[in-house]
């Protein structure tokens, strides 16, 4: 029998992950949820088992802020078996205004967003260069294309993950190492619960947006917009001259 | 605040919609709501208009599976879609399905919902195990038939007025795979349907009945019956998916549409081969392949009306309503007649009645479509009927109130933080 896939998610109950989760899982794969409520995972794990009783699912429980756990965390996961994926999800999305009250929201927003999925890509991109092998898939967001009034702290955020997968893609241009920025619009998930309730329109379904992204994950894509008109949203936007953008209310 | 309709798009009203996640606590929201899963209920039993509305649809984990014993526990916004998908391929079916598998399974349990299988398998609520409910006060309760049963007999059937489902574990039922062996046989009055109906209860556990609503010269029809199929191999068939993609502002179905339908399509189904292996979602779920087909109502919306008659009076009552019906000249594309075998109800407030039940199709024709229905209402009062509130939107509360005689026993398990325009219409709060 054939190797098993083995796939580690770092924020293993994004409702995102779930979902991209959801379509590997029609194989039996190993994946390695990795969150910080164990709780939380169990329920995640429960589900990917009764969908495929041939998979094997494990959880691992850390602190994603802190550098040091970080780098035990990827190690432990890659001690168990190396990974020919990993899905680094986890975000939150911070009020900006109160990120502009107060600089502990700020840094909170930047650690969780930025430098956490930042460090453990990083991490993971070690072994996996000593290997020459795997995939790197980090969530990034369409917020991070272009910075704007309402929504900047987060997006600074995410534009850092984005100049990191681009630097990272560099670097790994001469290895058998892929990363891939996945930069989803608008998805209905946990996180975005409550603007589906004040009437934000056109959210996208998780189902979609992970059927976008794990199919351009086969492909080797480089960059993924999900669902993929948002590449042509955000080229218009990224190109709308200063002077206009600035007299837009978004 | 967000537009929200349920499928008989009678209405359109602003909602305070909020999803449930996992570690929700219902107590924390301010104000009065009401649970909401796929919203196929065509009245307004799943709407609360101006207030808040609990969507249930991202509770969709499953839980555990016991491939040897078929029990399957999952959150209560699993679809009945994607438990099939899951368990038809491993040997194990829902035991009771109702006509499209877009429902959840709290709202099957919250409409305790019916099949074609009644007088083998009774309803939805004859095969839960157990039910997870949390109260707005935040209390969770698990009941089941042998554990504050009280608390589960109220749930089964109960609207969404006793609490949040938030789990469910069922017992599904053993299967060979998705195929059906099925005969298709025609019935020219109500006379010929009750026996053939009756006749065929022994031996086959599904069946149901097509009747052409416009004809004025007896109630003639088709009646599908089924049984699981064994031993059969057949590639799955190509799903064929239709849209209705807007509502044109008048409806399709009328006067000049209906008569020709109804006979065209009596008597393509008498030239079909009467016997057939069919696959489950096309016996099961027929107009789940055209994507919103409540459009083809047009803007104005439409109603079901499903009354449930006893026994005793399912030949004179229907044929009342039959005549009714072919007199005033509206009707619908799908009139389904079928009979309710002789079982134990599993809710307070569970619709089925050992008898018959009418289903029908209208267009919102206003005073007109009312009208009709004050007729109806009339003749299922005086069976002792009653109407489904999974299909209700103007039932006067005189008929809700004769028809469900439980219905006080059931208000002592109401949860005081739960309204929905159907509660307010018809309890009165
Ligand atoms: C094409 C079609 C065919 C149908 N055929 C049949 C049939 O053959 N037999 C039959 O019995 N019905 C049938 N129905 C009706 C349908 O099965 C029921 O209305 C079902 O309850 C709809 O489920 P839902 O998830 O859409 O619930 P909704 O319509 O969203 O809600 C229905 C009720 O359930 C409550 N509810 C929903 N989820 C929960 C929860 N988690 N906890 C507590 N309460 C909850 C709501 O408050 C509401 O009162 C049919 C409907 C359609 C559109
Ligand atoms: N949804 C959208 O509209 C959208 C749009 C663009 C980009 N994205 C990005 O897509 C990714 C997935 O998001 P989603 O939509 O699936 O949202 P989600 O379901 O809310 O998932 C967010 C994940 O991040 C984890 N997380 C949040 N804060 C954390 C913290 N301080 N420490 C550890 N873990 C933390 C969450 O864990 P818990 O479950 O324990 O909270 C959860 O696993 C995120 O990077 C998000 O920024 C989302």
């Amino acid at each position: 029998m054939a190797k098993m896939k083995k796939i580690v998610v770092i924020g293993g109950t994004s409702g995102i992950a779930h979902a991209c989760m959801r379509i590997w899982n029609q194989n039996a794969v190993e994946i390695t949820l990795v969150v910080r409520d164990k709780d939380k995972g169990q329920l995640i794990a429960d589900d990917l088992r009764v969908r495929n009783p041939n998979s094997i699912i494990d959880i691992l429980e850390t602190n994603f802020l802190d550098a040091k756990r970080v780098l035990s965390t990827v190690q432990t996961v890659e001690s168990a078996g190396a990974p020919d994926i990993v899905l680094i999800a986890h975000g939150s999305l911070p009020d900006q205004q109160k990120c502009e009250e107060n600089l502990d929201e700020a840094q909170a927003a930047l650690v969780i967003n930025g430098v956490s999925p930042v460090l453990f890509a990083e991490a993971f991109a070690k072994g996996m260069l000593k290997r020459d092998y795997g995939q790197l898939a980090v969530i990034g967001s369409v917020a991070g294309d272009r910075g704007r009034k309402s929504n900047y702290v987060y997006g600074s955020a995410k534009g850092l993950v984005a100049r990191y997968v681009q630097g990272m893609q560099h670097r790994l241009a001469a290895t058998n190492v892929k990363i891939v920025l996945i930069k989803p619009g608008p998805t209905l998930s946990p996180m975005t619960h409550h603007l589906a309730s004040q009437g934000a329109k056109g959210l996208a379904s998780p189902e979609e947006v992970a059927d976008v992204i794990v199919n351009g994950m086969e492909k080797g894509k480089t960059v993924i917009y999900a669902p993929k008109k948002w590449k042509l949203i955000m080229l218009i936007i990224m190109h709308i001259p200063d002077f206009i953008f600035k007299k837009i209310n978004i | 605040m967000v537009k929200v309709s349920s499928w008989g798009r009678l209405s359109a009203y602003q909602h305070d919609v909020h999803y449930l996640s996992t570690s929700q606590n219902l107590g924390r929201t301010s104000g009065l709501g009401i649970a909401y899963g796929m919203g196929r209920s065509y009245g307004d039993e799943c709407l609360n208009p101006n207030g808040k509305l609990w969507n249930t649809t991202l509770l969709d984990n499953f839980i555990s599976f016991d491939q040897a014993t078929g029990v399957l526990r999952c959150q209560a916004g699993v679809q009945l879609l994607t438990i099939n998908q899951l368990t038809i391929p491993r040997g194990w079916m829902l035991a009771v399905t109702p006509g499209t598998q877009f429902v959840t399974v709290g709202g099957a349990v919250a409409n305790d919902v019916h099949g074609k299988n009644h007088h083998m398998y009774g309803s939805f609520g004859h095969h839960v195990l157990e039910l997870t409910l949390q109260r707005t006060s935040g209390e969770i309760i698990i009941c089941s038939q042998r554990s504050n049963k009280e608390w589960f007999e109220a749930t089964v059937a109960g609207f969404g007025m006793t609490g949040v489902i938030l789990e469910v574990a069922l017992q599904l039922k053993n299967v060979d795979g998705p195929w059906l062996d099925t005969e298709t046989i025609p019935f020219s009055n109500l006379t010929e349907f009750y026996q053939l109906s009756d006749a065929s209860e022994k031996e086959w556990e599904y069946t149901v009945s097509w009747i052409d609503c416009t004809s004025k010269t007896g109630a003639k029809g088709l009646l599908m019956r089924g049984n699981n199929a064994k031993g059969i191999v057949k590639p799955q068939p190509k799903s064929k998916k239709l849209n209705v993609p807007f509502a044109l502002p008048f409806s399709l179905v009328n006067q000049l549409s209906l008569k020709p339908f109804n006979t065209l399509y009596y008597h393509l189904n008498c030239l079909k081969q009467r016997k057939q292996v069919a696959h489950y979602e096309s016996f099961f779920y027929p107009l789940d392949n055209i994507r919103n087909w409540n459009l083809i109502y047009g803007k104005k919306g439409f109603f079901q009306y499903q009354a449930a008659i006893p026994h005793h009076d399912r030949f004179d009552a229907v044929d009342a309503m039959l005549k009714q019906i072919a007199k005033v000249n509206m009707g619908s594309f799908l009139a389904v007649l079928k009979t309710f075998g002789n079982v134990k109800p599993a809710g307070l407030m569970s619709f089925p009645i050992h008898g018959a039940t009418l289903a029908l199709d209208f267009s919102n024709g206003d005073e007109r479509t009312l009208k009709l229905f004050s007729s109806l209402d009339a003749i299922v009062r005086e069976a002792k009927g009653r109407i489904y509130l999974a299909k209700d939107a103007c039932m006067p509360k005189e008929l809700f109130e004769e028809g469900y005689p439980r219905l006080q026993e059931f208000l002592a398990y109401r949860d005081a933080g739960i309204s929905s325009a159907l509660s307010r219409r018809l309890i009165g709060s």
